[in-house]
């Protein structure tokens, strides 16, 4: 012990060890009533870390070239001890990786963690959520599947719609004239390196700036406002170590039953994580006869499908993806609301949270579906497909959400906030 | 657009077959008898597969001595399967030139390692038992799953041969082959069950695992769920 302690302070006189390990685990004080949607955060961290993990040992296996790169994946699966469990983290991890970070969002709004004074926390969140995005993407055509391929192949074309410019930012992104071997080296390089980097870096970003606020709550109350007199410490704080530490371990456990499950009973989650058309090699001769991006991305793929051409371009759908995206960096400006969290507001508010969130579920699902899926209307709406006019009414919704939002989180009529947490 | 078109096809004359029915967005395929337990089926089909499908399709992922994990020796796949000389650790190749195998079939066979991960079990149960005469394909055959198919009916020997009725739309076995109707659909089944069994081989390994970590996860959530009460008693 005595030796142990000898060896603490000669590196604390050398590297802030003690000091960090006090402010950012067991003297940081965390308000004492978080509850089941507080579990996220470390779980994405959780995530992050086993997806890295994964990803290094699927690297040492894996070919990023065309002629090799599908029959390396089926190396992994088959030949290489383990690897197919490795493997299955990965993909499992990479849909969970998104399940995690939607929730995590969703607290957000639940509680209004991204109002004053987190405004940088919730920004720094946005950049992790879009680089995510990135990475997927990118990792998703390694496989070199025709879904693999084809998917890249729409989704660099989309950039092909922006005016005057497009054809070359689309060529200058594959590399070549169409999805090749060029696109899957580059693809190669973004996805275990470029991008997770600045995930990394944006998720220290992300802790440090939550560390020097502290903490939102479902009550939406500032814990750091009543301290006490002789510690400083704020009265319904808690050390995050070991209170949240150990609390957090219960989570780990359930998420990782969840984890174990699909990837040892349903790896492929009926084609939502793996899809059927991802067994068949890459062939840019053979294109499918339906597309769909993976479960993650179909909320916003709806509405890039809903959003109709002008003239020939097809850019306003693809603007409009790119701003449903980027929209939710716009919250802590658009909500005007006297209070923050969802307890103290009204039921304008409660309503129009509710319907963004059957919005983003029905965009989700119309995604994965070709749009003549449910026939079409008469004559007198033009025989528009029906799943697209749904589309376009739960598109107006989405958006309708978030810029109405200055209105009615202002009318909304909220209730009294209290003191104290409540627990 | 020709893809779909012969989507739209198949499914007209599915839709009309008795024993098959139209589901809003897919065909209804026959359930394939699909069970990596069963050792004497997975071993029946590999038999199949070796003498039949692996003259023109490889299986270029799958190796001779996987099947080791089916109950075959070494010795029994040497005699028995191993035809063109290959060693037991080598994968399943075949000699057939692709841009020959495209001239001579319109399409090059494609490898059948991961097949019924990429088409399902019931569409390869149900193909393998849906070739009929059509004297306006070159081959002399069609198929119901798959309209236009390239192959020609490999099993007809077997199987007999069948027409499509175009008044009912029911195919009938006309001729019958070396096996009665009940034996073919085993063969077919047991040759499913192997191609399944050949699309992920850890499949059962997978299963029988995942019921043991499930469980030391059990345990774990109670051990920390206690942890988290004993730290917690005095949180109000």
């Amino acid at each position: 012990m005595n030796y142990f302690t000898k060896l603490i302070g000669w590196v604390d006189e050398r590297f802030p060890l003690t000091s960090n390990v006090k402010a950012h685990l067991t003297e940081y004080y965390a308000p004492k009533n978080f509850n089941f949607w507080y579990f996220f955060g470390s779980l994405a961290l959780l995530v992050l870390v086993l997806q890295i993990i994964t990803g290094i040992f699927l690297t040492m296996h894996y070919k990023p070239e065309a002629g090799l790169a599908f029959a390396s994946v089926e190396y992994i699966m088959r030949d290489v001890p383990w690897g197919w469990l490795i493997r299955y983290m990965h993909s499992t991890g990479a849909s969970l990786f998104f399940v995690v970070i939607y929730l995590h969002m969703f607290r957000g709004l639940l509680y209004g963690s991204y109002r004053n004074p987190r405004e940088l926390i919730w920004l720094f969140g946005v950049g992790i959520f879009l680089a995510l995005m990135g990475e997927a993407f990118f990792g998703y055509l390694l496989p070199w599947g025709q879904m693999s391929y084809w998917g890249a192949q729409v989704i660099t074309s989309l950039f092909g719609t922006v005016p005057f410019i497009g054809p070359d930012i689309a060529e200058w992104l594959r590399g070549d004239y169409l999805t090749s071997d060029a696109t899957l080296n580059r693809f190669f390089a973004f996805h275990v390196i470029a991008l997770p980097l600045v995930i990394l870096g944006l998720v220290a970003a992300h802790i440090l700036a939550l560390h020097e606020v502290g903490s939102n709550n479902p009550d939406g109350v500032e814990i750091k406002k009543l301290k006490d007199k002789k510690t400083g410490i704020p009265l319904d704080g808690i050390p995050f170590h070991p209170y949240y530490s150990v609390k957090d371990l219960v989570g780990v456990v359930v998420f990782l039953i969840v984890f174990a499950a699909i990837i040892f009973f349903a790896p492929d989650m009926g084609g939502y994580f793996l899809e059927a058309n991802n067994f068949v090699p890459a062939d840019p001769l053979v294109t499918p006869a339906h597309i769909a991006p993976t479960w993650y991305f179909t909320p916003y793929y709806s509405i890039l499908r809903a959003v109709p051409p002008i003239g020939i371009s097809q850019f306003p759908g693809v603007a409009a993806m790119g701003l449903s995206v980027v929209v939710f960096a716009l919250l802590p400006w658009l909500d005007r609301s006297p209070v923050k969290s969802i307890r103290y507001k009204g039921n304008l508010y409660k309503a129009w949270l509710a319907a963004f969130v059957v919005s983003f579920l029905i965009l989700g699902y119309l995604g994965t579906i070709p749009a003549n899926t449910y026939g079409q209307f008469g004559a007198w709406l033009g025989k528009a497909d029906i799943a697209t006019v749904v589309a376009r009414i739960f598109s107006v919704v989405y958006f309708a959400f978030f810029f109405l939002m200055p209105w009615y989180s202002k009318k909304d009529k909220t209730k009294p906030v209290p003191e104290r947490v409540t627990g | 657009m020709k893809t779909i078109n012969h989507i739209k096809k198949a499914l007209m004359i599915l839709s009309l077959l008795p024993s098959l029915t139209l589901a809003a967005g897919g065909v209804h395929l026959d359930k394939a008898p699909v069970d990596a337990a069963d050792h004497g089926s997975l071993q029946r089909g590999a038999r199949t597969f070796v003498n039949y499908c692996l003259n023109c399709h490889s299986a270029n992922y799958m190796r001779y001595n996987r099947l080791l994990d089916i109950g075959l020796t070494e010795k029994q796949i040497k005699e028995n399967l191993l035809l063109a000389g290959d060693k037991i650790g080598e994968t399943m190749k075949v000699a057939i030139n692709k841009k020959d195998a495209a001239k001579w079939l319109g399409a090059a066979p494609p490898d059948l390692s991961v097949e019924v991960r990429a088409r399902g079990a019931d569409w390869v149960y149900t193909y393998m038992r849906g070739f009929y005469r059509d004297s306006t394909r070159p081959s002399g055959w069609n198929n119901a799953v798959f309209d236009k198919v390239g192959m020609p009916h490999v099993l007809y020997e077997l199987q007999g041969e069948q027409v499509l009725n175009h008044d009912t739309h029911e195919l009938k076995l006309t001729k019958p082959g070396r096996l009665s109707i009940e034996e073919y659909d085993t063969l077919v089944g047991d040759l499913t069950n192997f191609m399944a069994y050949m699309a992920e081989p850890v499949k059962q390994q997978r299963n029988q695992l995942g019921w043991f970590v499930l469980l030391f996860l059990g345990v774990l959530l109670v051990l920390t769920y206690k942890l988290k009460k004993a730290y917690w008693k005095d949180i109000h």
